[in-house]
């Protein structure tokens, strides 16, 4: 059996590690979706509407299981953590709710029409539609991240008691709601989500695109996976190397609020100056792979960089190490890993777009082998930095789940047992491990089904019967 | 309201926020149960359906609107969140198990349909037709007993007014369903749908019956509640409305059928909260006056609802309209 609050704990982790794979798809479509609607109504290519359609259906089956995973979100917060709740519900209550009436009902009833009213509806209807759904998946993260980002950086409430118990009460909604954290939140998860989709996309075009020219296999409708592949590459370059660079600005904004996070991300300890930055870190033992610390770990560290980093370009600053911090510690093992693999992703996906951009530029971006296998393997990896970033948000908040404010152990379901805790841990360990791979599968059959069919004049391929096994049956 | 400072200070407009709030929790699970009830009803129904076109159109009839229902379902808990946190946080703790089963319920129902178009051949479609089938019940059978037990304070999860209730709900959904599903469809299979709706109904009102009756008997802290006007309102107009919806099935009055079928999810709403009130969690001893959220987050957030929920009507009627009449013959949209 499992205690409670680690049941809870694990379960939590799970479910919104697995749930958020599918808003980060559908928040990253969103802008494409839009694009390839406005240029299918306005120009009538059949290249646009072979676009808008086969992402629709990516998009259709990515929004039904956020849908079903992301309902239990909403009801864990009373089922497991009621303590939490009832403490933090005067302020954390509202977003939700007003996530719910503003932003996922606009998504939900609009892509009714997106998704099975082209032939019902007119052109502006449609076009409304999309940029609906767009919209409302983008308007959902604002008030997530509001709730979130409140928890981080919690300001605008006090201490009162109710019913016998102590809770925060909201006594200043701007402070509270338009949240230092948030800006930087939601310009750091919303560029995440559309690079995300830019890897997806160059990632699979680049599949078919390598096995038509480089193993010269006939690919059908090889016009639509170099289109996807162009897609996929122009957004990498324009959202990879701002993902960085903002990137490093919320850094310095965890510094000033969260030190202790900021302190686990770098694994100090002791408090320093001209603290070093491990841009390569080798784990040379298990000791350095379980209790990282900054000071023994073999790397290359740049002299001064993290100081640097964290005050905005003083390299003699000094880092509030672990050590200051009272009771428990983040896990920093966690933190540190998943930051350094978070950042070296980053930087591996802005070489991906240079090498990428340059190659179309030159005009070989059909030909370069090399290229387009770095950018299958790199297919999943943009959900994976984003998998890993919110480890470092989430983990390195630990303890706390309002920082400074309730501990993640005392917001813990007091009624509730051992039994139930393990039961439905097990349970979603099994169905949400079951609806990933469900989802995977059915993405790849997606994929190998390839584009629609459609009526007009043939994509600039190789010509191919236009009778296939592929049939648009959406 | 020039003055922000005064939010905090006195409920807006001086209105009974708290007891509003309250009508609006319910009003808004009366639509989720009415919305994605049919969605539900037609899942049931799928189980009496072997024809695969019929199965199609039934899917079909359903396909562009249930994500939208269900989403009621996420502002009803968004809104007891944000209105009465304590609530949120006593009543889904305390049934704990029973709310996992309701959401494993959604996750099926959900998924059925759209891994059922997935893949044409036979025994993927057998098998993710079963799974439709099985979530659609289960679903209400278990929201039927979450209603029952928050209702009466009970602490177990399984009580026989939960099960009478759940096996109510369940009755309720296959009216309902049997209702939209002869708006939306056409031939032989509206006219055997009627039988459908005539046996499903007849089980509500057993049911009902049934429930009425034991809170009558066996739990005296609602008896008097139950003799109150819109209580006994509202048990007269679920009779008046079952008639309606009689008539209106066998006169082929579609529109007047879904009506009535509407009208009795609202009315049985309407009866557990005419019921529960003043209390709120009555295991729980929270009442609509303690457990309402401080006064400048209620009125924020009446001000959010009050735009909002206009805006998101709307919505479904734009996605309704675009989607009225029934399916044509070899449409699947």
């Amino acid at each position: 059996m499992i205690d409670p609050v680690t049941g809870s704990r694990l379960q939590f982790a799970l479910t919104t590690i697995v749930h958020i794979i599918f808003p980060v798809m559908s928040m990253g479509l969103a802008p494409f979706l839009v694009y390839f609607t406005w240029k299918d109504i306005r120009t009538g290519k059949p290249i646009y509407e072979q676009l808008r359609r086969f992402w629709t259906r990516i998009f259709a089956v990515s929004f039904v299981v956020g849908t079903v995973t992301g309902i239990v979100l909403e009801f864990e917060f009373g089922t497991n953590f009621a303590a939490f709740s009832t403490t933090a519900g005067e302020l954390f209550g509202g977003p939700l709710a007003l996530e719910g009436m503003m932003a996922f009902m606009l998504e939900a009833t609009f892509l009714g029409i997106f998704v099975f009213g082209r032939e019902r509806v007119g052109n502006a209807l449609y076009m409304v539609s999309a940029i609906a759904v767009g919209l409302g998946t983008w308007l959902s993260a604002v008030w997530i991240l509001i709730a979130n980002s409140w928890m981080q950086t919690p300001r605008g409430y006090e201490l009162a008691t109710e019913n016998g118990q102590t809770i925060v009460q909201l006594v200043d909604p701007v402070a509270a709601y338009a949240n230092p954290r948030f800006p930087w939140m939601f310009v750091h998860m919303q560029n995440a989500a559309v690079e995300s989709v830019a890897l997806f996309m160059a990632g699979i075009g680049a599949y078919f695109v390598f096995k038509h020219h480089v193993w010269a296999y006939p690919v059908e409708k090889i016009g639509f996976w170099e289109a996807t592949l162009k897609f996929g590459l122009l957004a990498l370059l324009i959202t990879a190397p701002l993902q960085v660079l903002h990137g490093d600005l919320y850094a310095r904004h965890v510094v000033e609020t969260q030190p202790q996070k900021f302190a686990a991300m770098e694994a100090v300890w002791e408090t320093d100056s001209y603290v070093p930055e491990y841009i390569v870190a080798f784990p040379t033992s298990i000791q350095d792979l379980l209790d990282p610390r900054a000071k023994d770990i073999f790397g290359i560290g740049i002299p001064g960089g993290a100081s640097w980093l964290a005050s905005g370009g003083d390299p003699q600053a000094t880092i509030q190490g672990l050590e200051e911090f009272d009771g428990p510690q983040p896990p920093v093992a966690i933190v540190f890993w998943a930051f350094r693999i978070m950042v070296a992703l980053g930087f591996w996906f802005i070489l991906l777009a240079v090498w990428g951009g340059y190659r179309w530029w030159r005009g070989e971006l059909l030909e370069d082998d090399l290229l387009h296998k770095a950018l299958m393997v790199s297919t999943p990896l943009g959900i994976l930095a984003v998998e890993l970033g919110w480890v470092v948000t989430e983990v390195g908040r630990q303890p706390w789940v309002i920082q400074n404010v309730l501990r993640t152990s005392e917001g813990v379901s007091p009624g509730l047992t051992a039994a139930e805790a393990t039961m439905t841990l097990a349970g979603f360990a099994v169905v949400y491990l079951g609806l990933l791979a469900l989802y995977t599968y059915v993405i790849v059959r997606i994929i190998r089904a390839g584009p629609p069919d459609v009526n007009g004049p043939e994509l600039d391929g190789p010509a191919e019967t236009p009778t296939s096994e592929v049939q648009s049956d959406d | 309201m020039t003055d922000p400072a005064s939010l905090a200070t006195g409920p807006l407009f001086g209105l009974p926020l708290a007891d509003l709030w309250f009508g609006l929790l319910f009003f808004i699970f009366a639509t989720f149960l009415f919305l994605d009830g049919f969605d539900f009803g037609v899942g049931a129904l799928f189980a009496t359906r072997e024809d695969a076109d019929e199965r199609e159109q039934l899917l079909s009839a359903i396909g562009p609107f249930w994500d939208g229902n269900e989403v009621w379902l996420v502002v009803f808990g968004g809104a007891m969140f944000a209105a009465f946190p304590a609530v949120y946080a006593n009543l889904f703790s305390r049934h704990y198990l029973l709310m996992f089963a309701i959401l494993g319920a959604l996750i099926v129902r959900g998924l059925a349909p759209e891994m059922y178009e997935q893949r044409h051949d036979a025994a993927w479609q057998r098998w993710w037709g079963r799974a439709f089938v099985v979530g659609s019940l289960t679903a209400p059978f278990f929201l039927g007993m979450f209603t029952a037990n928050w209702l009466l304070g009970a602490t177990t999860i399984v009580t026989l007014p939960g099960l009478v209730v759940g096996l109510a709900v369940v009755a309720l959904t296959v009216v309902d369903g049997v209702a939209f599903l002869r708006l939306k469809t056409r031939g032989d299979l509206r006219e055997d749908l009627r039988t459908d709706g005539y046996r499903a109904l007849a089980a509500y009102l057993v049911l009902v019956v049934v429930t009425l009756g034991y809170v009558y008997g066996a739990a005296p802290a609602l008896r008097s509640s139950l003799f109150s006007t819109p209580v006994a309102a509202l048990v007269l107009a679920t009779l008046v409305l079952a008639g309606v919806y009689a008539a209106a099935t066998r006169a082929d009055r579609y529109y007047v059928a879904f009506g009535a079928a509407a009208g009795l999810v609202f009315a049985l709403v309407g009866i557990v909260a005419g019921l529960m009130y003043p209390a709120i969690d009555r295991a729980g001893g929270l009442t609509v006056e303690t457990a309402i959220v401080s006064t400048l987050s209620l009125n924020l957030l009446s001000i959010g609802a009050a735009i909002l929920l206009p805006l998101v009507f709307l919505y479904f009627a734009i996605l309704y309209s675009a989607f009225s009449g029934p399916i044509e013959a070899g449409e699947s949209y």
